[in-house]
């Protein structure tokens, strides 16, 4: 079978002469997507500020097309994309931009080569989104978020343990979805179904992407059913409506650390039978990495678990963040339960189409572990072997043992690229059907040949280094080096609707000025900001 | 043995990671001409920086001449053999040394045997700061072997040390033993203050002077001598416990005679 390309575009034929890849006994898969990566912002380069210590761990020289950089868990810009490339991946999707630093995170995002990229506002504590939903005003908030999207050349709405970091402003937490936010008189539930009837209402490609209340607490897996369980009634035919990021934090059973048990079995069961869900796993794997999330109270749990150093940010009304440099020991009965849950989530959740393989890097673990994780979907056996190597009780108490299921290449494509495509709404990304960009990785294993159960030795090399990567119909690398540095683009989201059109009033200009340290007329982003903007333009439901 | 004599003066720095007998075993002159160093932003080849002979015998030692104080980096992750050094030598020596030992006839940069895990260094002339400390950032600090300076030695020594022996002779800069977590460090000269910061756990044993002690340790009593080593240090110590701001129970053992200032702490006895 033959894929043409022309104009980085998939074509049903092209005009004239054209290179030819042979790419036969090879897997040629559509470049592939990440849906969650803190690959730019605020978090992630104050993360590089703290940690000196990862820069020396891995060091990369310059080269005639390549430019050089440092990092390990947060490496640099430049060589997060093409080390995304490398492995075949084409798109990544940076999931916490706190709006007012939005400009800083663009900055980052346009310093990030090959990949096409696209960022995910926080809303789930701004101040105006929490006054609108408790004043009940759903069309003004819609109209908020709408304005939002255009302003900090947003995506998706991003949801972070709603009203928990509000509350961690006066140096507390909300302890379910029930309890009320300081000063705001407004629940999380409040807040998760209010955005996504915005999220509905605007007619945003994703779906609201959250991040629970609880996250890392032992017996979050019931905050978690019941984040998933208030939104059930505005679940639409044909796609979710809320994605459960990095779910494996998200799944915690038991009283205390000493009991902790997995609560993988209750969310799967849920997403098995629930079609308006869909989560990312957030995979750990047994490595040194640095924990960044905005969940400012969960980072300082973390910070007193480990005894390490932190930081704790406050960006004014809109949102927080916390910092933590973390290890992963495989003899610790915690990581090693944490490891477990995230594989349980992949194998026990059916249909592929709505579990995503994440790691939600760098706080699980970096993404270059990502082939390590396919190996280990791929081969029971893989599994066994590091089963073998970690914490006895944990052993015990794990269900992977139990678990049969390996997934297949086809599988594997879906929940790297098509997948995680689909539910971000990228039409022309995760498939290599005409019309589709020529984003293109192909891997040099013959699946004809290759048993990936036994030879996941094999699968791992194969995905670690991309025989090709295609970007834009443009080789960018050939067996496992880059070979040619493109641009990516920025997606944003433009809705279109004089509904909800945000009336610029007096009292938003005074609000901006009493709460906010810049001016409502600098707060905005316009577009020729961005080298490579790509709005995407969408019309308001009704 | 192999012997390197530096060719030409330094004028930016070189890093020499290679120099180890690690990577020198079971190598001909002529591969080790060949390895690759870097001089400032340039590869170069060591053949190209340094005349290197071999002498029949004695092939576990490699013999340095010359001012290497622009050269960093010897003797990296090095797990056996020998290192002398005949001349002064620039930062990061002995860098996660795992074995063997390394001498060094001359002056040093800093962060000599960051992060080690067992081997030993001795120092005939002074050194920098940060010795045995990790790099910036980390917290894996020197876990085993012994550090021997005849000299001075600069601020910050012994910092995140988490096991082994660090022994000076001459006197040490200030926040000797900062972040300490286990292992010991006698000072046999004076040191400038603040000594333990933030320790956890560990022994920190100064016969010199010391200007004050952080009011963050509890002083606990006087000793008539202290172990290091298993040889027996002759006082009398103070003895003090800390860092209490991290609930740490590390020891400073700070010499009663030469710090008449300390007599204070007596009356709580």
């Amino acid at each position: 079978m033959d894929i043409f390309v022309e104009d980085g575009r998939i074509v049903d034929d092209v005009s004239g002469e054209a290179e030819v890849i042979d790419a036969s006994g090879m897997i040629v898969m559509p470049g592939g997507v990440d849906i969650h990566t803190h690959i730019a912002g605020a978090e992630v380069n104050t993360g590089r500020l703290l940690r000196p210590e990862d820069h020396y761990l891995d060091v990369e020289v310059k080269t005639a097309i390549t430019r050089s950089g440092v990092g390990r868990s947060i490496p640099s810009t430049f060589i997060t994309g093409y080390r995304y490339a490398r492995m075949g991946y084409t798109t990544a999707i940076t999931p916490s931009m706190p709006p007012l630093l939005a400009r800083h995170t663009h900055e980052e995002l346009e310093d990030t080569p090959i990949l096409d990229k696209a960022a995910f506002p926080l809303l789930g504590d701004s101040w105006f989104v929490l006054e609108y939903l408790r004043d009940d005003k759903i069309e003004e908030c819609a109209a908020f978020v709408s304005w939002i999207m255009t302003a900090t050349k947003g995506y998706a709405i991003k949801i972070v343990n709603p009203g928990g970091i509000e509350s961690w402003g006066f140096g507390g937490n909300v302890r379910d979805i029930d309890d009320p936010v300081p000063y705001f008189n407004i629940t999380p539930r409040d807040i998760i179904r209010g955005l996504c009837r915005v999220n509905k209402m605007l007619n945003l490609p994703h779906s609201i992407h959250i991040h629970t209340n609880n996250l890392g607490k032992p017996g979050n897996y019931i905050t978690t059913l019941e984040t998933m369980r208030c939104v059930e009634e505005f679940k639409e035919e044909d796609r979710p409506i809320i994605h459960v990021t990095h779910c494996q934090f998200s799944s915690f059973k038991g009283r205390d650390w000493s009991s902790l048990r997995s609560g993988s079995e209750e969310i799967a069961e849920y997403v098995n039978d629930h079609s308006h869900v869909s989560i990312d796993i957030g995979q750990v794997v047994f490595t040194d990495t640095t924990t960044m999330t905005a969940d400012g109270p969960f980072q300082y749990i973390l910070h007193q678990l480990s005894g390490n150093k932190w930081v704790n940010g406050d960006v004014e009304t809109e949102t927080g963040a916390g910092i933590v440099p973390f290890r992963y020991r495989r003899r610790s009965y915690v990581h090693a339960i944490q490891w477990s849950i995230g594989l349980e989530l992949a194998l026990l959740i059916r249909d592929p189409w709505r579990v995503f393989l994440t790691t939600d890097h760098p706080n699980a673990a970096p993404f270059t572990t990502y082939p390590r994780i396919i190996s280990w979907l791929m081969s029971k056996k893989a599994r066994e072997k590091i089963m073998d190597r970690i914490n006895e009780k944990a052993k015990r108490r794990s269900l992977l043992g139990s678990i049969d299921r390996e997934y297949t290449f086809f599988e594997i494509a879906i929940i790297t690229r098509a997948g995680q495509s689909k539910v971000l709404g990228l039409r022309s990304k995760g498939h290599l059907g005409i019309g589709a960009e020529a984003d293109i990785s192909i891997y040099n294993i013959n699946p004809k040949e290759v048993d990936p159960s036994r030879n996941y030795k094999d699968v791992r090399r194969a995905f670690e280094r991309a025989k090709y990567t295609l970007k834009g119909g443009e080789i960018v690398v050939r067996d496992g080096e880059i070979v040619k540095s493109v641009d990516g683009r920025i997606f944003w989201v433009k809705p279109e609707s004089s509904r909800y059109k945000i009336n610029v009033t007096d009292e938003l200009k005074r609000k901006f000025r009493e709460y906010y340290t810049v001016e409502f007329e600098n707060y905005m982003i316009p577009e020729s900001y961005l080298i490579n903007s790509s709005p995407i333009h969408v019309k308001a439901g009704v | 043995m192999i012997i390197l004599r530096l060719k030409r003066t330094l004028k930016v720095p070189v890093e020499a990671r290679c120099i180890s007998q690690d990577i020198f075993e079971g190598k001909t002159v002529e591969d080790i001409r060949s390895l690759k160093v870097w001089e400032g932003n340039k590869v170069r080849k060591l053949g190209e920086i340094f005349e290197v002979e071999e002498k029949r015998g004695d092939n576990s030692t490699i013999r340095i001449l010359g001012d290497l104080s622009k050269i960093r980096g010897i003797g990296y992750q090095m797990t056996h053999g020998r290192i002398i050094i005949e001349g002064n030598v620039g930062h990061r020596l002995g860098e996660e040394l795992g074995g063997g030992e390394i001498i060094v006839h001359g002056d040093t940069g800093s962060w000599i045997g960051s992060s080690m895990k067992d081997g030993r260094i001795e120092i005939f002339g002074c050194t920098g700061d940060y010795i045995a400390a990790p790099y910036r950032g980390s917290m894996k600090g020197m876990r085993g072997g012994e550090i021997i300076v005849h000299g001075d030695v600069g601020d910050e020594a012994g910092g995140y040390m988490r096991g082994g022996l660090i022994v000076i002779d001459g006197c040490t800069g200030q926040f000797l033993g900062v972040h300490m977590k286990r292992g010991t460090i006698l000072v046999k000269g004076s040191s400038e203050g603040r000594i333990g910061a933030e320790m956890v756990n560990g022994k920190i044993v100064v016969c010199g002077q010391v200007p004050s002690i952080l009011p963050t340790f509890t002083f606990e009593d006087i000793k008539s001598s202290v172990k290091v080593d298993g040889e027996k240090i002759k006082g009398p110590f103070y003895r003090f416990i800390g860092d209490l701001t991290e609930n740490g129970e590390g020891k400073l053992y700070i010499s009663k005679a030469e710090n008449p200032h300390l007599k204070f702490y007596e009356r709580y006895l």
